[in-house]
């Protein structure tokens, strides 16, 4: 991202302007105001709320207003304080690990989310193979069909799927229709609705990075191949996909990120089989309202996250420096 | 490249099938008679017109178009300014955390996003509504806006700004006046790009809201979930409509914008 500075024009020996160091000053002046403005705002809207979590994932549940309890007090003094953190405890994260609840949901989450990544792959490839094939002038267009349904709502992409997944559904009609099945299929409430929902609204995200890096590939390099007795496919494996490696990367941490902690798509789609860790949270949070539990859970699915976040980041890191 | 093979066309085919199958479906079944919406029994408008008569929707309409003018503007001005600042301020203390606030709000996941910031406001006393989801969508659609305006900085000639300076403008004079003019179509990019983040959320919405701000991605979920209706396959279509046109006008705006700046430029190099 930080590019090297062009080497001020006019020289350092030249006597400077009037005004000139002035203006540098007021120039810093300019960066510290944008800088600290989105900063501030990040920091109380954005970090601060984590060590809220944190702190609330310590506290007991209560019935009260908000519903946990210690509450700190400082008029209360030193004594009061002491008091407050002495009530903290872990006993939220020890109810995870004894509650086969939460860790099998985790777990299935972890799986629903690696399983869909490799299916948006299998799906998005050769979209976006065939798009960076295509001739020149076709593929702003292609990019407009792929980026607009991006567009529009999620919500409602999702329900789309309940009115062609249901037993009654699209779907089922077609295929009673056509003979293929005898009794209609029961897809709906079933983690394979939840697969195919998590491939339909992802696919934008695992096809544009991939295209990106397809786009960016020099086409001579196939050409030489096949002058040098490449078979097509051969030279597809060889060059076409090492060279798209980083798009590949890059659409899997975008897909594979959001959908751990997914919440719309289990709770339309999934029904009460599907279990994912983002749907816990909602209802600990919404049904139950225990939010030291919730918040507990949160926790946890951060740190779980933390990593592939952390690798998606460099690996854009790198890329940015290497495109540079 | 350009050699497309009989498997490119399948793919391409069956890839966009299967994106715009459902949508399609959707529409079609938004103008059935009947109330089941997966049997058709004749072409009608009619839930169009009780979508119309659905007070509960227009103000839930009405909250969420509120709510993303405000928080997309917001948004840009502060995404504006953290791109500026990512691209053209070298080294500066907390730099790194910096960015790290900017890029990890793209790939949070919503659930932990909407719980952290609902104990902020409560812990800060404030009440939830309006001005709550306002503060959060305008969260995280900035770092969104950010990554598209820094996308064009990049690419913009840094000279300008400082030959303005050397001419005698102030510094945010030369920003305004030379820097802003020309990041410009990223800036409504980045926009448009918040304003639809904000339309769209329901999960960051609905921690964050009060009773006195239900926003139609909440009023739609809370009708879906007791099932599908016709009268949501109408608003799907109304809001498909209007994100379509927008979109597409946007597209056009901006090849309009870029192929007369192509023009500008050679008839300034001439």
């Amino acid at each position: 991202m930080r590019r090297a500075l062009p080497v001020a024009t006019g020289g350092g020996s030249a006597p400077a302007p009037p005004g000139y160091f002035d203006q540098e000053e007021g120039g810093d002046r300019v960066k510290r105001v944008f800088t600290a403005v989105p900063y501030v705002w990040l920091l109380v809207l954005f970090l601060v709320p984590f060590g809220i979590v944190l702190k609330i994932s310590v506290s007991d549940y209560a019935i009260s207003i908000p519903p946990y309890a210690p509450t700190l007090d400082l008029a209360g003094g030193w004594s009061a304080i002491r008091e407050y953190f002495a009530a903290l405890d872990f006993e939220n994260y020890v109810f995870l690990t004894e509650d086969d609840l939460y860790w099998k949901a985790y777990l299935s989450s972890l799986k629903i989310a690696f399983v869909s990544t490799v299916l948006t792959l299998i799906v998005g490839y050769p979209i976006a193979y065939g798009m960076a094939r295509a001739p020149e002038a076709w593929r702003p267009a292609l990019m407009m069909l792929v980026i607009l349904p991006f567009w529009t709502s999620f919500l409602i992409r999702v329900y789309a799927w309940i009115g062609i997944l249901a037993n009654e559904g699209f779907l089922n009609q077609v295929l009673v229709g056509l003979g293929v099945v005898d009794s209609p299929l029961a897809i709906i409430n079933t983690p394979v609705a939840v697969y195919i929902g998590i491939v339909y609204t992802y696919l934008p995200f695992m096809i544009l990075p991939i295209y990106a890096s397809l786009d960016r590939m020099d086409p001579s390099l196939l050409e030489a191949a096949e002058d040098l007795g490449c078979s097509r496919t051969t030279a597809f494996w060889k060059i076409t996909v090492p060279l798209s490696r980083p798009g590949v990367i890059a659409g899997c941490f975008l897909v594979f990120i959001p959908a751990v902690g997914e919440v719309v798509i289990p709770y339309l789609l999934g029904g009460s089989d599907t279990l994912m860790i983002g749907k816990v949270l909602w209802e600990e949070f919404f049904s139950n309202r225990d939010w030291p539990v919730a918040s507990a859970v949160a926790t946890i699915l951060l740190l779980i996250l933390i990593i592939p976040i952390v690798l998606f980041q460099r690996h854009q890191q790198a890329q940015r420096e290497a495109g540079q | 490249m350009n050699r497309l093979t009989g498997f490119n066309v399948v793919s391409l085919t069956l890839g966009f099938a299967f994106l715009y199958i459902p949508i399609l479906i959707l529409v079609i079944f938004s103008f059935n008679e009947s109330k089941l919406v997966t049997i058709w029994a004749g072409f009608s408008t009619k839930w169009y017109g009780e979508l119309i008569r659905n007070e509960a929707f227009l103000d839930a309409a009405w909250v969420t178009v509120k709510v993303g003018v405000m928080s997309s503007t917001l948004a840009t001005i502060l995404g504006t300014m953290a791109a500026y600042v990512m691209v053209r301020r070298g080294r500066f203390w907390g730099r790194t955390l910096f960015s790290g606030m900017i890029y990890a709000p793209l790939v949070m996941p919503e659930v932990i996003t909407g719980l952290s910031l609902l104990l902020l406001f409560i812990a800060m006393g404030i009440d939830r509504g309006v001005l709550t989801v306002v503060l959060a969508h305008t969260t995280f659609s900035m770092c969104y806006v950010s990554v598209v305006v820094s996308s064009r900085l990049v690419s913009f000639d840094q000279s300008l700004d400082e030959a303005a300076q050397d001419l005698g403008c102030t510094p945010f004079e030369a920003f305004r006046l030379v820097t802003l003019p020309i990041i410009f179509p990223a800036v409504l990019a980045g926009w448009l790009l918040a304003f639809t983040l904000s339309l769209d959320d329901l999960v960051i919405a609905s921690f964050t809201t009060g009773p006195s701000a239900t926003t139609l991605p909440i009023k739609i979920f809370s009708s879906v979930r007791l099932g599908v209706s016709p009268e949501i396959n109408a608003l799907s279509t109304i809001i498909i409509g209007l994100v379509t046109i927008g979109v597409l006008v946007a597209s056009v705006a901006s090849k309009h914008a870029i192929s007369r700046r192509i023009a500008d430029e050679k008839a300034a190099a001439s």
